[in-house]
Parts: C-alpha cells; structure tokens; sequence
C-alpha cells in the first residue's frame, strides 16, 4: 500500500499543478492487438493522464451496448487477459510513467488464479486494477495479493451507494475512487451535475483519495462540468464507439486525437 | 469436506449468499443498493404467515396445486426395476414449474410498489410464466430473449405477446439465453427505481438463488408427502434434469437432510460429452464467475465463457445454480448426463407408454430415470420431476424427424 506507484505519483503531479486528471479508457485489442500499445501512446502523446484499459469479457454485464461492442470486437481479434498483460508489457518500453489501470470482470482473473494474476500484473507494469463485478464483499482476497504487489485497487461507487457502504468501501479502496455519475451502464443517458456534486461531497467526507467521474462524458464541456468538483474525468464509451466506427487505425487515431485533444483543453481552462 | 459435515442443509446459504465457496454477490457496485433492498424485502416477507398464505393460495388456486405424484406403470415395466413415480410438474398452470417461481417473485414485485417486471428467458417457458403473473396484477412486462432463441421458440414468443409482454431480441453475444441475462440485468441497473427483476433460475446474485429455491421448494415438500402416503416411506432416488437446476433444486430441497434419499440431477450431454458440444458444467466445467455468483461454469482456457449445445434450450447454459455446484463437490447429489439422442429416446417412449408429452428438458430426466430404474429392484421407488409438459417442443422433434409442421 505505501509502495510508491504511478497512480499515486500522477496524481500528486496534478493537484501540485491545480489540474484535473484525464482517464481514458478503450478495450485491449479493440481495433487489432497491433494497435492497442500505438493507440496508448496516442492517448498520452493527445492528452491522458492515466489509461485504463479494458480487459475483454464475453459477458460484460455491467456495460452499455457500445463497450459491450467493444469487447466482441477485441475477442474477435483473440484478444484476452495474458494478451492485455503482453501489452502493457510493450507500452511500459517506451512509457515509464503513464499508469495503467487494467479494468475487466472478475472471470478471466479467477481462470489465471488470483495470485498468478498480481504477479503478471506486478511484472508487466500495471498500476491498478479495477474487477467491476468483485463488490467490497468479494474483493479482499484479490485486493490484499495485488496490494502487496505495491498494486492501487481502484473501487466503483454509485449514486445508490450507501453511507456505510461508501465507508466500507473507501477504506478498501487505494489510487482512486472511480464515481459512476449515472445509474445504469456505461454509455447511457445524460448528466446530473448536482447530484454529482452532492454525491462527491459525501464521499470526500470519507476520503482523501482522487475522486474521478466517469459515465455519461462525451465531449470537453462534459468532461470540464464532472471533473469541477471531483479531481477528474474518466471518458470510454466515445472512445471506444470512435474505434468501432474507424474504418481504419489511421482514422481512429485521428478521431481519438482531436477527441482527446478537446477533453484536455477543455480540463485545462 | 464431506455429506456428514453438514448438519442442516436448510442453514444455508450464509448471509453474504454463500453455499460453501459457491453462490455470493459478484455485481458491479451499480445493483448492489437493488440486491440490498430485494434482500431486505424477502427476509421480511418469508416467515411472513400472510405472505406465506398468499403465496399457498395462489398456488392452489391459480397454478392449481398440488401437483399429482403419478405411478408410470408402463414405463415402469420397460425399464424392469424400480417404481418410477412422475412429479406431474407438467401439469401446472402455463405447463411448467416456472410459474412456482413467478408467482413468488410476483408477490414480492407487488410489495415493492414497482410497476414494472422484467425477465429473462431461453426456451420461453419462464418468460411465458413471468408474462402471465404480470397480466394477472396488472404489471408491464418486458422479457429478454437471444435473438436465436426468439427464431427456435417462435410460438412462445407468440404467448408473450399475447399475454401482453414486449420480448425484446437479444443481438449480443451468443445471443441465448446467457446473452439475455445480461441484458435483463443491464435493464434493471437502468430501471431500477420502478423495474422488479424476477430471474427464472437458482442462479445469478444472492439472494436469487436462495428465493427462487425456496418458491420452487414446494415440489419436494408436496412429493415428500405424497410418497409417504402413496408407499408409506422416502422414495429411494430422485431425478431432475438441471440447467440452471430450479426444478431440481425444488424437488431435492426439502429432501436434503434424508441422507436415505439419493439424488440425480442430469445436464444435458448434447452431441456427447466427448464431442465438447453439451451443455453439462458440472461434469466438465470448473469453478468460475458469472452472472452474480461462483459456480461451475463452460469457459475457454482465457476464462471467456463457451456456447453450450443441446436440444433443449432450457438447458442450454453454460453455469448452474451455486447450490448445486456446493451439493457436488461435498457429495450430496451426483449430476450425471443424457445426451441429446437418450432424451429424444426417453421423450418418445414416455409419450407412448403413458400418453404424457414431456418437455425435452424433462426428458433427460426421465432417459437417466430410465437407466437408474434398471440397476434397482422392484420394491424401490425412484421420483423424477417431470418438469414441463412437451407442447412446445413439437417443433423441434419434428424437424429432427425431417417433418414440417
């Protein structure tokens, strides 16, 4: 927990700089493997901050249908969880610094085997690790193997969360708190920004840690509007739905750049 | 551990909805608050005596139960051993024992307020069953169905809409019944302040599993009476036919304790289980996580979950309910297969030996029942829940006779 990470580090940097943080997410093999590690640099080079990257389910309960389109096309290109951990492996050559959030389901870690999972994690350079479908009830066996592994175990919280459940879960929690700003999946619907900011206020009563919002973030006046009471934004589905609709990785880096390029000037006014 | 080391069956699951390292509540963060507050409701609500009562009086009364505990004298004599006893299931109200569950899950949508039901199915059995009880209170109705599943069941999705239920084609995935699950749950995280979500099998996040177990349970209470007075003991061997495993749950539930009764439940061994292409888990899956909980799951070397392949498309899914993931490993049922071609046998010969059309997924209940009966004696007396009635699988057994309907 105390080991020096990434996550920690990045955001130290940008509360010293009074800036906001900028996680982008896409799926690992979305749009060819060969492109993933080419489309992170392109990320950090257009302006991301951290990078999560989706590992790919066949079952993704949790998202909305874009990312769920997503994660079929990453699978269609043989894409997995040891390829996702490859992959940073790659990204980590030339990136030292940029953390890297893995965030799947909790299926193919259980399939790996918890521990050999935080060991790969460790070794390939991952950051954190965000399982969407391990609850604070479920996540303390996975939590303490990636965390003595120096690993930040990054939490969702929800607009429905409870009093006692954002306690119980903020006290697991470690690099960041993840505030999905809508209930539903990913992609849907529009923003609430005063209950963001409610919601973000009771959780800042439990918590020092970066608060980052994500769900419902399409462009830089949403992405500047939710990351205003919080340290951050996450952005996904428009991404990911820029990937799919790309006729080729050159259009697709094109998109992700000018798209990206907009959220960060936007943070940054 | 071992059958012994449980002392009461009836104690679980555990609070966190745990059947030994089985069951549990893997969910995004998203429907936890909606888990809680179902929780909430049913632990409220199930040692209610008015509920209760509600309950047994909309079984007697509308699913018209109880259902009879029938001696089957001919296919008894073709199997030559022992006694084989149907738990008339069939003969329920919508044909199947779906509408034990819906009927509960119904009752506690009404207490909750909300306006709304939603369901997920594969066959259409448990979307039919879920369409009825919303018609009957008054409930819109939205069931998720695979797109190649809505191509398969065609007059099933007719019911439903005739019942006044909107069936949404699930494009995504596999599209079948895996596939529609998820969607329900991604429809209930979106609606959830006016949407009941009521699942049709023991499977998905606590307390699922524990309530549609204790809705179905009424089958083994009623067949546990019911052998008492028709041979004036336990019978020696249940079978059921397990997919998700609600009907066999149901009718093994109330005899868990009796370590006199064996159990069967039969998965479907599709092509073979040599040829991969099944729908059989627990003989050989391995333990993994989906839809809400831990079980024995169908998965790739990747941990991505594998199409399933049977006749049935009841049974066609690649997990089972926890609570039989947990009764396999300590021993306490064996799960054993029949494959596509032993339950089309079994669904021929039950038809013209006792006039009784059953449905597939009952069918390889009955082709195990068939085997088990052979190896026993003739004062034995084997029960197997005849789960659903076979109309709606005319279809399918016709086209593998090469014949149009």
């Amino acid at each position: 927990m105390t080991k020096e990470n990434r996550i920690d580090r990045r955001f130290a940097q940008l509360r010293a700089e009074g800036r906001k943080a900028l996680v982008t997410y896409i799926v690992a093999g979305d749009g060819g493997l060969g492109n993933t590690v080419p489309m992170m640099h392109q990320l950090v080079e257009a302006g991301s901050d951290l990078i999560e990257l989706g590992v790919p389910f066949s079952d993704p309960m949790a998202e909305g249908p874009v990312i769920q389109k997503g994660h079929e096309r990453a699978l269609e290109h043989k894409s997995s969880l040891r390829k996702c951990l490859e992959l940073v492996k790659e990204f980590r050559r030339e990136d030292g610094e940029t953390p890297v959030i893995l965030m799947g389901y909790a299926n193919p870690i259980e399939k790996m085997g918890a521990e050999q999972f935080a060991d790969a994690a460790r070794d390939a350079g991952v950051d954190g690790a965000l399982t969407v479908d391990l609850p604070a009830e479920e996540a303390g066996p996975l939590n303490q193997l990636l965390g003595e592994r120096g690993l930040r175990n990054i939490f969702l919280l929800t607009p429905t969360t409870s009093e006692e459940r954002i306690g119980a879960i903020t006290r697991l929690a470690s690099g960041f708190v993840y505030y999905v700003s809508l209930k539903g999946v990913t992609g849907a619907g529009h923003l609430d920004l005063d209950s963001v900011r409610d919601n973000l206020a009771r959780i800042r009563r439990h918590t020092d840690l970066p608060l980052c919002v994500g769900f419902g973030i399409k462009d830089g006046a949403s992405a500047r509007a939710v990351s205003e009471p919080g340290d951050g934004a996450v952005v996904g589905s428009v991404l990911v739905s820029t990937i799919g609709e790309a006729r080729d990785a050159a259009e697709a880096k094109g998109k992700i750049t000018s798209l990206v390029g907009e959220m960060r000037a936007a943070l940054d006014a | 551990m071992s059958d012994s080391d449980v002392v009461d069956f009836s104690a679980y699951p555990d609070a966190g909805g745990h059947f030994g390292p089985y069951g549990g509540r893997f969910v995004s963060e998203t429907l936890i608050s909606a888990l809680d507050e179902l929780q909430a409701m049913y632990s409220s609500l199930k040692d209610d005596p008015e509920f209760q009562a509600a309950f047994d009086y909309d079984l007697a009364h509308y699913v018209g139960r109880p259902s009879p505990l029938y001696l089957a004298e001919r296919l008894t004599a073709q199997a030559g051993g022992a006694r084989i006893w149907l738990k008339r299931e069939d003969l329920n109200h919508t044909g199947a024992h779906k509408v034990n569950n819906t009927v509960g899950q119904a009752l506690l949508a009404k207490r909750s307020g909300k306006s709304r039901v939603i369901a997920e199915t594969g066959a259409g059995q448990h979307g039919v069953a879920t369409a009825t009880v919303a018609a009957r209170l008054g409930l819109k109705c939205a069931v998720y169905m695979g797109a190649e599943d809505v191509k398969r069941q065609s007059p099933n999705v007719y019911r439903m809409k005739l019942l006044g239920a909107e069936v949404i084609p699930v494009e995504s995935g596999s599209k079948t019944l895996k596939d529609a699950m998820n969607e329900a749950m991604r429809d209930w995280v979106t609606n959830v302040d006016d949407t009941f979500y009521i699942i049709g099998t023991v499977a998905g996040p606590h307390p699922y599993p524990q309530l549609v177990r204790d809705f179905n349970s009424v089958i083994g209470r009623e067949a546990r009476r019911q052998s008492l007075e028709e041979f004036g003991r336990l019978p020696d061997a249940l079978v059921a036919c397990v997919g998700g495993g609600s009907n066999a749950i149901g009718l093994f539930h109330p005899f868990l304790n009796d370590s006199e009764v064996k159990m069967y439940g039969v998965e479907a061994g599709g092509e073979g289980l040599a040829t991969g292409r099944h729908a059989a888990p627990l003989n050989e899956g391995v333990p993994g996580i989906l839809h809400g909980n831990r079980t024995y799951l169908m998965e790739d070397e990747d941990g991505q979950i594998i199409e399933t392949h049977s006749v049935s498309a009841g049974l066609d899914y690649p997990g089972v309910g926890p609570e039989h993931a947990w009764l396999k490993d300590i021993g306490r049922v064996e799960y054993v297969t029949a494959d596509d071609s032993e339950a089309l046998d079994a669904f021929r010969k039950l038809t013209r030996t006792e006039g009784i059309l059953p449905a597939l997924e009952s069918s390889h209940a009955v082709a195990y029942a068939l085997k088990l009966a052979a190896t026993m004696t003739p004062e034995q007396n084997i029960v197997v829940n005849l789960s659903g009635r076979g109309d709606k699988d005319i279809f399918t057994v016709a086209a593998i006779d090469g014949i149009k309907v």
